[in-house]
This record gives structure tokens, C-alpha cells and sequence, in this order.
């Protein structure tokens, strides 16, 4: 048993009770993190003096003030997208090794004003571009349940960090269920906010039209503590909504009764294993049970989103990616012999075989005499994939399905064909084209992998998807689950 | 024009364009790694050609979602970063500059 079983609340409780300490909290977790994390691979960095210095100020907040706020004291960690001031932040890629940036992301300021403690920097792949974590430039994250295993992508160290409690909450990013899948993998809560709900000030772009930052957490009300912390509005990104967030707690104790939840039978075809298709039948039975209707819909799109997402994605990778030029930040070719050469050498040295995939790709939609076929195209299906979501709210409250076809998938096993590894996406990507919220809860397990159940709510539907997860999270009743090696 | 060609679902990719395109994007891709990279490309457009089957006639392209537009600010000065600062990660600089090499 270790302080990091604990949900976010019942630490709370003991930091108040002064049963133990923020830095006591925050040395447990950094010891977890030194001690076991080499078997893992989640961390790129731990960040030990941050964190004892943010846990002193917390444990002085936690003495000092009336109503500190619940994440005060809390360890958690950073995708390594995030900007963090003075921390090294490489995005998982060589071209940004040693980058340590001038400012904090919005999201990292935000859960620095409620006390939170940074213990780490998480693995990821490169620029967020993977479902494995193998494309990190400098290591790949193996699954905490069996390490010959992914722990999903591209969010896996932050996935699995928090699966083997070495940070109890973590931040991620989800562009086309980058937080969901490692979620879903690892056995631990992911949420993707609508688009807009969170700030990306300071998150290190993939595709700015679809990129989410959103939190993993053992429990659907640890992950619900984080999106309160983040979420709403900021001046600093003109995308965020101005609407306002709202008490998100009270959703996780409303239960399900009275509801209409929409299962997408396109969601259910192709690729689904028995394993997985098992876990979320019983789901659904206990949605049933505590009173929801579950209905059948249809969301006819499905069939071209995984198309329109990789043009679109790897459009805007080549734009946003342009910055990486290797003459304001990163190693750089200073000694090149001209500036072509210089961000010829920086770029190819920097950059690892999917993210030159996705450069070269993005290119090639967007040049003149294909960009109608292929990009204005894709751009037309993901209205239409939005108003097929859009058609189905008006009739259900929210949909369920599985978060992925598979349970995680061997190392390896997908590396050497780019488009085995898309399609792992294909239950996630949609809603990241339509812009709405998405939640993946584990449900249970099959042959000793963790199993998630994706719930899907509207635009700003946060609050309806927390709803829903919380009572799969009570019925499955499996997040006190650890696995071996990092129990105890 | 060669945007028509795509007839083999992979718009005539071929290693003359791979070229042109890592010309474009700054890539510095090697000979074998254009060779090593073309047949992944044709296979993902190849598998993104299933657009060409969705009937869009009459639909909207969407760029972005959340529907908020002309977002605007006051004019008010804030405090940024100091030239120091924002020059802090370059490899290599100069007198407050950053230095690069010629253009050839």
C-alpha cells in the first residue's frame, strides 16, 4: 500500500487531518518514480526540486488557509507537450532536446495557483503522433499491466504513470484520442474536453484545430478535480469558450436514471475483439440496471473520419511544424554552410520516420492541384461526421461504445505498418473532428488487460460525460486494482 | 494537371514528388529514405482515397468547430518577454540577434 493508492479526496483528507505532509506526499512519489520507473518508461524527466519547493508552499497553503483548493498537495505530471518555465520540454523529440521554455502553459499555471505539485515530465509520442509511445525519440513507455505491451499513445507515460502510482493525476493531450486510448489501455480514467473547454496557451501544437489537453486520473472524480482546475476560458488562446464551465462535481453523483444513451452500431463492426466486446456488454447491462435506455444509432460518417483525420491532422502538422527550424530553439546546425542546409540537417536529425511521415504527407494534401481532393474534401466529410453527432444528441443524452477495438496491443506489432496503427484510433478520432467531449472509464479486463468504455457527450458536455462514467466506474468497480510490480 | 491523377489512389506519387515535397518541408530526406518513405505514402493515401466515395455535394468544409469568430481584446500593453529571454533556447546568437547562417 503506498500514499499513491489513494484517491485524490482521501488524500486531501490526510493532508488536512496533517496525517502526512505535501512534501512527505511528494517524496513518496518521486521515490516511487526513481525506484520504479525504470521498468516503465513514463517519465522523461522528474522534476525533485519543483516539487519539493511547490510541496512546502502547499503544506504552508494547507496549514494557512481556510479552504485550500482540493488539488493543494496533490503530485501530478506533465505530457511533455506542455510548457513548463525553466523545465526541460522536448515534446518526446530530438529537435527540441534542451528546449527549456520561457513561460508556463495555461493549464501547468492553472494547476500550480490550486497547489498542485509537479513531479515529472511524461513520455509521449513524438509531437503527440503515435497510439504506442514508440515514437518517442527517446524512449518507449511499456504497459504497467505487461511489459511486453504498449500503454497506448500518445499520451502512454502519462497513462502510465498513473496506472503504476507514481503521479496521482496527470495532464495529456488528445488530438485523435490520445488521452482516451493509454487511458483505456492502462486502466485509468481519461478525459478529452470539448474543444475550447481547455486552454492550448503553451501546449507544443500537432493540429490546432483538433488538439484537447485533458486529465488522466485513477478515478472519474480525481480526473473531474483536474478538468475543474484547467478548464474555461483564457484570454491567452481566442479559441477558448467563453461559456462557463460550471460545477462539474455535482454530475459524478446524478446516476444514470432517466437517461438516453445511443450506442453507434458503426462503432461496433469492424475489429472489435470478443475480450472487449464482453467487458462493454456488461457495461451496458449496468447502465441498464441503474435505470438509463439504451438505444441504437446510427452515425453513417464513421466510415470516412479515419480518411478526413489524416489529411487534416498531418495539414496542420506540416504548418505548425514549420517552427521547428532549429534556429530559435533546439540544437540546431549553427555550423551548417547555409540556412537551407541548416534546416535541412536540424529537420532531418530532428525529426523521427512518423513525424516525416506526417510532414511530408500534409505537404502533399495541401499543394496546389491537390488540395481539393484531398484536404477541402476531408474538411467537408468532418462537417458531415459533425452533424451526424450533432443529429444523434438530439435524440440521446449521450453514446457509449468501446474506447478501442483491442486491449493493448505487443510492442512492435504495429510499428512497421503506419495504417494498423491509425485505425486503433478509429472509435476516438471522430469526436476530435466534431469538437465534442469525450470520457474513456475502465470497465474491467480481459486476459489481465485493462478494458475501457468511451462515453461521448456533446459540445461542452463534460458534466453528462462525467455522469456516465461515474456509474461504470462504481459497477466495474476495478480502479483500486494495481498492477504487479508497482503495488505495495 | 497532376492533382487528377489518381487513378492508383496514391495522386501519382512518385519519388520525383517525394523529392519535391522534402524540398518543400525542409526534410533533407537522403536518397534511401525517399525510397523507404514513398511506398508508405502511397499506402496511407492509397487508404485516405476512401474520401473520394463520400458524396459532399453541398456540404460546407469546416476548418474549425466551436463556432466563435472575430475574437477580440482590448489594446492594452502587457509585460512580455525580455529579448534575453526569448532568445534564451537559440543555439546560436549575437549581440541580442539571433545569427544564422548565409543564404546561399
Amino acid at each position: 500500500m503506498s500514499l499513491l493508492d489513494l484517491s485524490i479526496s482521501e488524500l486531501g483528507r490526510g493532508l488536512r487531518a496533517r496525517e502526512f505532509s505535501s512534501v512527505e506526499l511528494a517524496e513518496e512519489a518521486l521515490k516511487r518514480a526513481e525506484s520504479l520507473d525504470g521498468k516503465l518508461g513514463a517519465f522523461l524527466r522528474t522534476t525533485r526540486e519543483l516539487a519539493l519547493e511547490q510541496a512546502r508552499t502547499a503544506d504552508r497553503r494547507l496549514a494557512g488557509e481556510v479552504d485550500p483548493p482540493a488539488l493543494c498537495g496533490i503530485p501530478i505530471g506533465h505530457k511533455d507537450v506542455l510548457c513548463t518555465k525553466g523545465v526541460e520540454t522536448t515534446s518526446g523529440s530530438r529537435i527540441l532536446e534542451g528546449f527549456r521554455p520561457p513561460y508556463d502553459a495555461t493549464v501547468v499555471a492553472r494547476l500550480a495557483r490550486d497547489g498542485a505539485v509537479v513531479v515529472g515530465k511524461m513520455n509521449c509520442d513524438e509531437f503527440a503522433m503515435g497510439s504506442s509511445n514508440e515514437n518517442s525519440a527517446f524512449q518507449p513507455t511499456v504497459n504497467p499491466w505487461d511489459s511486453e505491451r504498449v500503454p497506448g499513445g500518445s499520451s502512454g507515460g502519462s497513462a502510465a504513470a498513473v496506472a503504476a502510482r507514481l503521479a496521482v493525476a496527470t495532464l495529456g493531450t488528445d488530438t485523435g484520442g490520445s488521452v482516451r486510448l493509454p487511458a483505456s489501455f492502462c486502466g485509468v480514467v481519461g478525459v478529452k474536453p470539448s474543444y475550447g473547454r481547455v486552454s492550448r496557451y503553451g501546449v507544443i501544437a500537432f493540429a490546432s484545430s483538433l488538439d484537447q489537453v485533458g486529465p488522466l486520473a485513477k478515478t472519474v472524480e480525481d480526473a473531474q478535480l483536474v478538468l475543474s482546475s484547467i478548464a474555461g476560458a483564457d484570454r491567452r488562446d481566442s479559441t477558448t469558450s467563453p461559456a462557463p464551465v460550471g460545477d462539474l462535481a455535482r454530475a459524478l453523483h446524478e446516476g444514470v436514471r432517466g437517461l438516453r444513451l445511443g450506442i453507434p452500431r458503426e462503432y461496433l463492426e469492424a475489429g472489435l475483439e470478443d475480450g472487449v466486446r464482453e467487458v462493454f456488454e456488461g457495461a451496458c447491462r449496468w447502465l441498464e440496471a441503474e435505470g438509463a435506455e439504451l438505444v441504437e444509432v446510427s452515425l453513417p460518417s464513421t466510415q470516412y473520419a479515419l480518411a478526413a483525420y489524416y489529411v487534416i491532422a498531418p495539414a496542420e502538422v506540416s504548418s505548425n511544424l514549420a517552427r521547428m527550424d532549429g534556429i530559435r530553439f533546439g540544437p540546431g546546425e549553427p555550423q551548417a554552410p547555409s540556412l537551407l542546409a541548416a534546416y535541412e540537417l536540424a529537420r532531418n536529425r530532428g525529426f523521427g520516420p512518423e513525424v516525416r511521415r506526417r510532414v511530408a504527407l500534409g505537404t502533399f494534401v495541401l499543394s496546389s492541384g491537390y488540395y481539393d481532393a484531398y484536404y477541402l474534401r476531408a474538411q467537408k466529410v468532418r462537417t458531415m461526421v459533425a452533424q451526424d453527432f450533432s443529429r444523434v444528441f438530439e435524440k440521446v443524452d449521450a453514446l457509449i461504445s468501446p474506447t478501442a477495438p483491442t486491449p493493448a496491443f505487443r510492442l512492435g506489432e504495429r510499428t512497421q505498418d503506419p495504417l494498423a496503427m491509425y485505425a486503433t484510433d478509429a472509435l476516438t478520432l471522430p469526436a476530435n473532428l466534431a469538437g465534442i467531449s469525450g470520457l474513456s472509464v475502465p470497465a474491467g479486463f480481459t486476459s489481465g488487460l485493462p478494458v475501457g468504455v468511451q462515453v461521448l457527450g456533446p459540445y461542452l458536455g463534460e458534466a453528462m460525460c462525467l455522469r456516465v462514467g461515474a456509474v461504470v466506474e462504481r459497477a466495474a468497480d476495478v480502479w483500486r486494482r494495481v498492477p504487479a510490480g508497482f503495488d505495495g | 494537371m497532376v492533382g487528377a491523377d489518381r487513378e492508383d489512389g496514391a495522386g501519382g506519387l512518385d519519388l520525383a514528388l517525394v523529392a519535391h515535397l522534402s524540398r518543400l518541408a525542409r526534410l533533407g530526406l537522403t536518397d534511401a529514405e525517399m525510397a523507404a518513405i514513398l511506398p508508405q505514402l502511397r499506402a496511407i493515401l492509397a487508404a485516405v482515397d476512401r474520401l473520394q466515395e463520400a458524396d459532399v455535394s453541398g456540404v460546407d468544409p469546416t476548418a474549425q468547430v466551436g463556432g466563435l469568430y472575430d475574437v477580440m481584446r482590448d489594446d492594452q500593453v502587457e509585460p512580455g518577454l525580455s529579448a534575453d529571454e526569448a532568445l534564451a533556447n537559440a543555439p546560436s546568437r549575437e549581440a541580442g540577434l539571433l545569427r544564422v547562417p548565409a543564404i546561399q
